[in-house]
């Protein structure tokens, strides 16, 4: 069953720049993807289009059956709340504790502090990460710091799980413990989409891979097939 | 009871905010406190002059000097004549009879010579004593008591008293320039303030929208922040204001210079200036903190 369908988009920046021409791809529900491509080839932007940061300047982008391009920057948090992003730089506050960030994404909604205290420890041992609940991100390696983000990304029960470059700051051996995370979270029934332009990762996980070039899909690998 | 816990959170967490952001908080409390300061000095400044000059203002009356002949019925006509009049708050007779004895009863050399007088040996004349309701129109009011029948002549310090109101409507105007252009630096400078505050807060504005919260959810723990600094920043002033005002009205008995001048009894006044002070301060407070927000939300 369809997750995402994304239909025609082209999205053209201010500046004049058009960074994707006509996309169309389809994801289903519980896959995991990987979006590659050189710099510049419109990975990241189409990312955004997906977490709603910015909107197609032409076509459809449906989530679950809803055009997100068609939601006002006002009622982004809607989309926003049923989508779960992780970033190359963690994103994380530094003057709270880990459990305060992760907790942070539930407080907006209003559960009671038992509930809250559930789901933030329930997501932090999903990624590891129950044993330092009281540390601030300073006092975190780089690879910890991601999984607490992921922890915050995933706290809520999204059914997708966008990553834009979520290994870019990481050592190899550190970004294949992130990768195991987020490939428990994919077994776990999210949809995992995945932009990186780590190769290594793509090649050892051999998901389904989506490269893009020049705003284009050039190539849509079915699981397994892609080879470096 | 879910909106209860929201709002609980957010009050909770806008005391975090002020925690954790401590030197900038503390940046914005010294600024509104050290501005609320002069705009409580410049409040009770012009409320004072506004005291003393409302009191002048009050003590001004026409006298309206009667014809030595007149009957007691003209004397009637002429009160409903007066009170007709626009402008006229309070007519007051006073005949020369009790004119002579309030002369006398003030000074022994009168008491001498008027003694003796009778109803119809008294030279004094009757009088009304009018009260203007606006003393910007009293020389017109005392010109129309003037051409009234049975007004022999009218008296109100003319001269003196035009100066005198345009002196009280110069300082008038001045104060309430004062008073309102501190208010205005002091709404703009915290603001400011707030705004250096917050703006170093921006990335926990760019997570709160990425983990689905609305703008109404980024807004209200700020909101709270601003209000929390608007009120702490009011302490000071206010505490200044009533120990200060009370300890200057004790120093000078109530009076400066001399006894014409006197200042405002400091209750309710302290707690009334201690009201506008918080107000502005959790106004301007909630304003800064909003406006600074809005440039983040993206609406």
């Amino acid at each position: 069953m369809d997750l995402i369908r994304v239909r025609d988009v082209t999205h053209t920046y201010k500046s004049g720049v058009t960074a994707l021409y006509d996309l169309n791809l389809t994801i289903e529900k519980g896959e995991f993807v990987f979006i590659i491509g050189s710099t510049g080839c419109g990975k990241s932007t189409l990312g955004k289009l997906l977490y709603r940061e910015l909107k197609p300047t032409k076509g459809t982008i449906l989530i679950g059956g809803e055009n997100v391009g068609k939601i006002s920057n006002r009622k982004v948090y809607k989309i926003r709340r049923k989508i779960g992003v992780v970033f190359q730089d963690y994103k994380l506050l530094e003057k709270s504790t880990v459990y305060e960030n992760v907790a942070f994404a539930l407080e907006i909604f209003g559960l009671t502090k038992e509930e809250i205290h559930e789901k933030v420890i329930k997501a932090l041992e999903l990624v590891g990460l129950k044993s330092k609940v009281k540390m601030y991100p300073r006092e975190l390696s780089g690879g910890e710091q991601q999984r607490v983000a992921i922890a915050r990304a995933i706290v809520n029960g999204p059914k997708l799980l966008i990553c834009d470059e979520p290994t870019g700051n990481l050592d190899p051996e550190t970004s294949l413990e992130v990768m195991k995370v987020l490939e428990s979270i994919n077994e776990l029934g999210t949809t995992v989409i995945m932009v990186t332009h780590d190769i290594n990762i793509v090649d050892k996980l051999k998901k389904r891979t989506i490269l893009l070039n020049a705003g284009r899909v050039l190539k849509d690998y079915p699981k397994g097939e892609y080879t470096k | 009871m879910r909106g209860l816990r929201i709002l609980g959170r957010n009050i909770r967490d806008s005391f975090k905010g002020v925690w954790r952001n401590l030197s900038l908080s503390l940046a914005s409390i010294s600024c509104i406190t050290i501005t609320l300061l002069v705009v409580s000095i410049a409040m009770i400044l012009s409320a004072n002059v506004n005291n003393f000059t409302s009191q002048i203002e009050k003590d001004v009356t026409i006298v309206a000097f009667l014809n030595q002949d007149i009957e007691t019925k003209a004397i009637k006509k002429l009160e409903t004549e007066i009170n007709r009049l626009q402008y006229v708050d309070k007519v007051e007779f006073k005949g020369k009879d009790d004119i002579a004895s309030e002369m006398m009863a003030a000074s022994e050399t009168y008491q001498n010579i008027m003694s003796d007088w009778t109803h119809e040996d008294n030279p004094l004349q009757d009088t009304y004593l009018v009260k203007v309701s606006d003393i910007n129109y009293i020389s017109s009011v005392a010109k129309e008591i003037g051409k009234l029948d049975g007004v022999n002549v009218v008296k109100y310090g003319e001269g003196m008293v035009e100066e005198l109101v345009s002196i009280f409507n110069m300082i008038k105007n001045v104060t309430i320039i004062i008073v309102v252009a501190l208010i205005l630096v002091t709404a703009f400078l915290i603001a400011n303030t707030i705004k250096i505050t917050i703006d170093s807060r921006k990335r926990e504005i760019e997570i709160m929208r990425l983990v689905g919260a609305s703008n109404t959810n980024i807004k209200i723990p700020f909101f709270f922040e601003g209000l929390i600094l608007g009120i702490f920043g009011s302490i000071i002033p206010i505490i200044v204001t009533c120990y200060g005002y009370v300890a200057l009205y004790t120093k000078l008995h109530g009076q400066v210079f001399s006894s014409i001048i006197k200042l405002i009894i400091p209750e309710p006044f302290i707690y009334q200036v201690s009201g506008v002070l918080i107000l502005i301060g959790m106004v301007v407070g909630i304003f800064g903190s909003l406006r600074a927000v809005r440039k983040y939300l993206k609406i």
